[in-house]
Formats: C-alpha cells, structure tokens, sequence
C-alpha cells in the first residue's frame, strides 16, 4: 500500500476511534438522545475493518450497515456533521433526526442504513446487487454484520441467493467474538464464520480483523471479484469489541480478556507498521490527531447549534 | 366492452407496467415457465427472460428483503408471495425494513416495492392457507393496502400501485381469480385512497372488502325493492376513502361494514371507529361489522364455510339493523 495511503488509513481510524469516544462523552452529559437509554453502540477496536473495506469503496458502491454502524459511516465518507446532529435528534441530522444512532443514512454516499435488526440488511444488500447487476453496472454491494447474525435466516437465504445468481455482494461478518454477551463458541456451531462460504459455493475467507493491511487485501481480493463479474464472497474479520455491547447494557467479559485484545489495538498496530516502514513519526500521529479533534470539534458546534425537528409539524404530516 | 378474469387483468397490468418500464422486475416462487399455481405472471418470462422474471427458492425472508433492498437501490420490483399466508415468514422485511426506510432516513430513501399475495378462504386448504391479513399492514405505518374485488380495479390499481413510490401490499381474493368482469382495452390508471360505489341505493351503507363486494351484491338483489342498499368499496384500505363512506351515512344514517377478516380488530373495526368520530350525527342506529370468526381456518368444507359472512347472513343482518 502507498504511503499516502497508509497515513490516510490511519487518519480515518482515528476518526473512528476519536469519534467514538467523544460520542460517548457527550453520551453520558445526557446531550445526546437525553437522559433516558438511546442506542449508542461503539465501534472501539474494530476500525481496521471499515477501514480496511472501504479504501476499495467508490461513492455510488452500496453500504448495508448494522447498529454498530458509526465507523462504517465514517469509513465511506459520511459527514461527522451530520452523523452527529443525528445522533442529537436534530432537524439536521443526515437522517432528519428520524433514525439516530442505529439507522444512519446518507443516500449521496449510498450508505444504506444501519438497521437496528440483526441480519435484516443482508437480504437488502442482496437486492442491491441484484440492481447492479440488472443494470450491468460496475457497482458493489457490502453487507456488514456480526457473529451474532451469521445465525439468522436471513445469512442463510440471502448467501444461497447471492450465490445463485453470482451478485456482486461481499458479506462482511464482523466476528467480535460476542454477541452482546453470548460468546460466538455458544451460538455458531462451526469454529469460523467463513466455512458457512462453502456450503453456499462461494469463496470464504477469515482474516485478522485488527490488521488493517490483511483486511485491505481480503477485501481487495473479494471487491474485484464482485465487480469483475465473479459473485459474491463471505469475508469473515476476526476481532474484538473493546466496550460493552452499548451504554446500557451490562458486561460478563472477563477483564483479563479484554486486555488481551486491547494489546492487539488495530490502531497501535498500524502505528506500528508505519513506524517500521518509516512513513512516518509519533509527531506525526499527533500532528493528525489535532487535525482529528478539530473536526470532531466543528462536528458538535454544528449539532450543538442545530434545531431539533419541529413537533407541531411533525403531528400535522402523522395526521394526513 | 369485453370482459376478462380477474387473474387476467392482474396479468395484463404486470405485462404493461414491465412494457412501459424496465426497472420494473417479477420475483417470486414459480413464477416464471409455470406461471404461479394461478398463472398471474402467465407468458411474462417467455416475453422478459430470466433477469425481470425470477423464479426465487423458497426463501421469503430472503427474496422479498432482496425485493425491498433492489428498491432502495432504484428499480421497481414486484415481489409475489404465493399464499399470503406465507408472508409471516418475511415479516421483517415488510414491516422493519419496507415499512420503515423511507421514514428512517428522512425519505431519502425510498422503497418502491409491491408485495402482490394472492389471499383468502373458501379453497378447503385450512389455516396456514386461507388468511386475510390486512389488519396487520393496515395497522403498519408506512405500508399502503390495496385490495380491488372487481377485473377492472384490479387492473387499475396494480398499474397504480407499481408506479407508486412507497411499499404496496396487494391483496387479491383467490375466490375472485376467475370471475369475469368488464375491463377497458385503453389503458387507463385508479389512484389509491379512492372508494367506489358499486351500488347506489338509500337505506343502509354497506361498506364491502374484497370477496364481500359480489356477496353484497347479491343480497342487494335479494333485498330490493324493498330494502335498498347502497354499496361502498373502499378498494384501498390505506389510505382510506373514508369521506365517501361518511357522504353515504349523511343519506343512509346506517352502517354495515363486511370483511372477510376475523371481527376482532379486523379492519371494519378502523372504519367503525372513524365513522364515530367523524359522522356520529348522521347515525341512526349502532354500526357494525359482520365478519370472519375468531377462529383458525378449519378444513371441513361445511365448518369453512361458516367461518366467513354468507350472502344469507348479510341479508338476515341487513334486515336485523333495519328492523323489516
């Protein structure tokens, strides 16, 4: 990978990660959906995924995002701004405050929703490839969801379908060992979510998800299979969800495990490649992270001055 | 003017939308060579190929989630679920996501998908095949609920409801399938939201669904002269023509409403409770609804049978509101 490249990998992770921990913030000062519950779902240790995907991603390519979905929106380009006033409730947010944390949208970089259903979008991202392909376009559809979905009906149907008609989507099986609290070993009945390809005569493959660089060329292998005609893949990542599930909900992890992983830190580990390659220095990563704050600062003066929806209207158009 | 079946005009409006449109595709469980075991997509995969006619496995969940995200994605499809009944297998697709999209994103997106299911009692295949599920979309904001009773709404409507941009449940009585009716040759469109009174008359409103409507009918001629009664289709359930309803109660000041549906919570009990608030003083008598048990569908022809109104029992209601 280029080195530009790499540093612009690094940035957005950051992005993510700062993101993230500033949304968190604002979460418990009651600014965001207020002082009672609202979805905030982390995506703290699994930035080298999103990232890694959508260094193929070109604008008009297809995302079906999960409720932990800010990284990929931010990975393919969403606006902090709006993504923030969103998550606020406000009239500006990128879907009008009507969708917030888990059902971000924004049609000018086809991101396709996040969806508070576990496994729904795969069906979904199946039926926009199935456009892409009706209209002979060079388009890609990716499909993020967890180990926790990988048992719905819906992985099922829609593997058998994507590879029946050899549709341009890639199912990208996030697999942070959990869902929620139920570890992966409880609830998939073989050891990779990736050996499911087979069973649906598709290539499958399960990557070190905390390792930008084998994440980027899983995803390259399987991008231009899709856009070269080739069908679909399941592109498993393995990696690990730092936080708890979300702001409420409780933690059985053991700590010992958690530190585990958080050694293995993909944002620590791509520092350390482009340290070892000597792209560049800890000055630098400083130098970008100011770069970070900033924006996610801009980000929250946008929201924080943002109206909230109009109530009356909103009654008078439920009315109609 | 000539007259075609009912699955014929369903037929003639696939084959005319696909014509004039070409994002708009068929998917469904054989619907293609074989034509659906009640032949609605008839001659349309010899006329499209594959890529517009695709036959799907049995996966509901999955073919009509590919349905709705193709939707979101820009073409037009039309997803048929072969008995209604087996759309509780792709209930979150419909309801969570169809339902949902354009909402969730501050419309951005829209889901432009109709789910056409063939529907109803009175083919002695029981309970997990001869629902009337309509309450349930109805209930569903989002959704717009379509059901024609005659060849030539049936036709209108389903132009109407392809070229509509928000998700359409279209529901057609599998007893109507071969009953014939007149349909223009020019193409012509219905828009949705508009009731039509199928009989003009002074002494009760009888508000009919679907298969209801020729039931109405005919109790109509068993009634007349001595009873007239007008007869009110809504043809779409969402949105509801709900002022042609209340301008017959200005006349009649008594109302009947017939669904096919279970009573309880079916969705004569929606118009009962509009009509209340809406013409409460253009009312004489109690409205009611006279529809399906709250039962399962049981096999037994002559236990099917009674499970839904008869043109016998409408009479006999009929002459119970107004006391002759």
């Amino acid at each position: 990978m280029k080195k530009e490249m790499m540093l612009k990998a690094l940035r957005t992770m950051y992005l993510i990660r700062m993101f993230e921990e500033h949304a968190k913030k604002m979460y418990k000062e009651n600014l965001l959906a207020g002082s009672f519950m609202g979805a905030l779902h982390t995506y703290i240790g699994e930035e080298a995924i999103a990232v890694g995907v959508s260094m193929w991603l070109k604008r008009d390519d297809y995302v079906f995002s999960t409720h932990r979905g800010h990284g990929h929106f931010i990975a393919k380009g969403g606006s902090l701004k709006k993504m923030l006033a969103e998550l606020m409730g406000k009239e500006t947010g990128c879907s009008s405050g009507k969708g917030g944390s888990m059902h971000l949208f924004d049609t000018e970089i086809n991101f396709m929703g996040g969806n508070g259903i576990v496994g729904a979008g795969m069906p979904l991202a199946t039926g926009a490839a199935y456009r892409a392909r009706y209209l002979k376009t060079t388009q890609v559809s990716i499909c993020y969801f967890g180990d926790g979905a990988a048992s719905q009906g819906t992985f099922h149907e829609s593997l058998n379908l994507a590879s029946l008609w050899k549709l341009p989507v890639i199912f990208v099986c996030e697999n942070n060992c959990y869902a929620v609290n139920t570890p992966v070993s409880e609830t998939v009945c073989v050891k990779d979510v990736a050996q499911r390809a087979s069973g649906y005569g598709m290539p499958g493959e399960s990557v070190d998800g905390n390792r930008l660089l084998d994440v980027y060329a899983a995803a390259g292998r399987a991008v231009e299979r899709a856009r070269s005609g080739g069908g679909p893949t399941l592109l498993e990542c393995k990696t690990y969800r730092i936080d708890p599930h979300c702001m409420v909900a409780g933690d059985t992890r053991k700590k010992e495990e958690i530190d585990k992983w958080k050694k293995r830190d993909p944002i620590q580990l791509m520092e350390k490649e482009i340290l070892e390659e000597n792209i560049a220095g800890a000055a630098d990563f400083e130098k970008i992270k100011k770069g970070v704050a900033e924006d996610i600062k801009k980000a929250e003066q946008f929201a924080l001055s943002s109206p909230l929806p109009d109530r009356e209207k909103f009654k008078e158009a439920a009315r109609r | 003017m000539r007259e075609i079946k009912y699955v014929e005009a369903i037929n003639e409006a696939l084959m005319e939308e696909m014509e004039k449109d070409p994002q708009v595709f068929i998917i469904g469980e054989e619907v293609s060579c074989a034509g659906g075991p009640f032949r609605a997509t008839k001659g349309l995969f010899e006329k499209f190929g594959p890529d517009r006619v695709r036959d799907a496995p049995i996966s509901e969940s999955g073919f009509t989630g590919l349905a709705v995200g193709a939707a979101m994605a820009g073409l037009r499809p039309v997803a048929e679920i072969m008995y209604l009944d087996f759309i509780t297998t792709a209930m979150d697709q419909v309801i969570n996501q169809a339902a949902k999209v354009s909402f969730m994103s501050g419309k951005q997106i829209k889901a432009p998908v109709v789910i056409r299911a063939p529907y109803g009692i009175g083919t002695r295949e029981a309970a997990q095949h001869s629902q009337s599920l309509e309450a349930w979309f109805a209930h569903t904001p989002g959704l717009k609920v379509v059901m024609p009773s005659t060849p030539c709404d049936a036709k209108g409507l389903l132009k109407t409801s392809i070229r509509d941009d928000d998700p359409v449940i279209f529901l057609e009585n599998r007893l109507l399938y071969f009953k014939k009716g007149p349909v223009p040759r020019e193409e012509y469109l219905i828009p949705l939201g508009q009731a039509d009174i199928k009989r003009k008359g002074k002494d009760i409103t009888v508000a009919a669904i679907s298969n209801t409507v020729p039931k109405a009918l005919e109790a109509a001629g068993m009634l007349s002269p001595e009873i007239d009664i007008e007869i009110i289709d809504p043809r779409t359930l969402v949105p509801l023509d709900i002022e042609k309803i209340v301008s017959s109660l200005e006349k009649t000041g008594r109302l009947l409403v017939l669904h096919e549906a279970p009573e309880r919570c079916g969705f004569g009990a929606e118009i009962i409770r509009q009509v209340t608030e809406k013409a409460f003083d253009y009312l004489d008598v109690p409205p009611r609804v006279l529809g399906g048990l709250n039962v399962p569908i049981p096999f037994s022809p002559v236990l099917e049978d009674i499970c839904v109104p008869s043109v016998e029992d409408i009479v006999k209601e009929i002459r119970d509101i107004l006391q002759r």
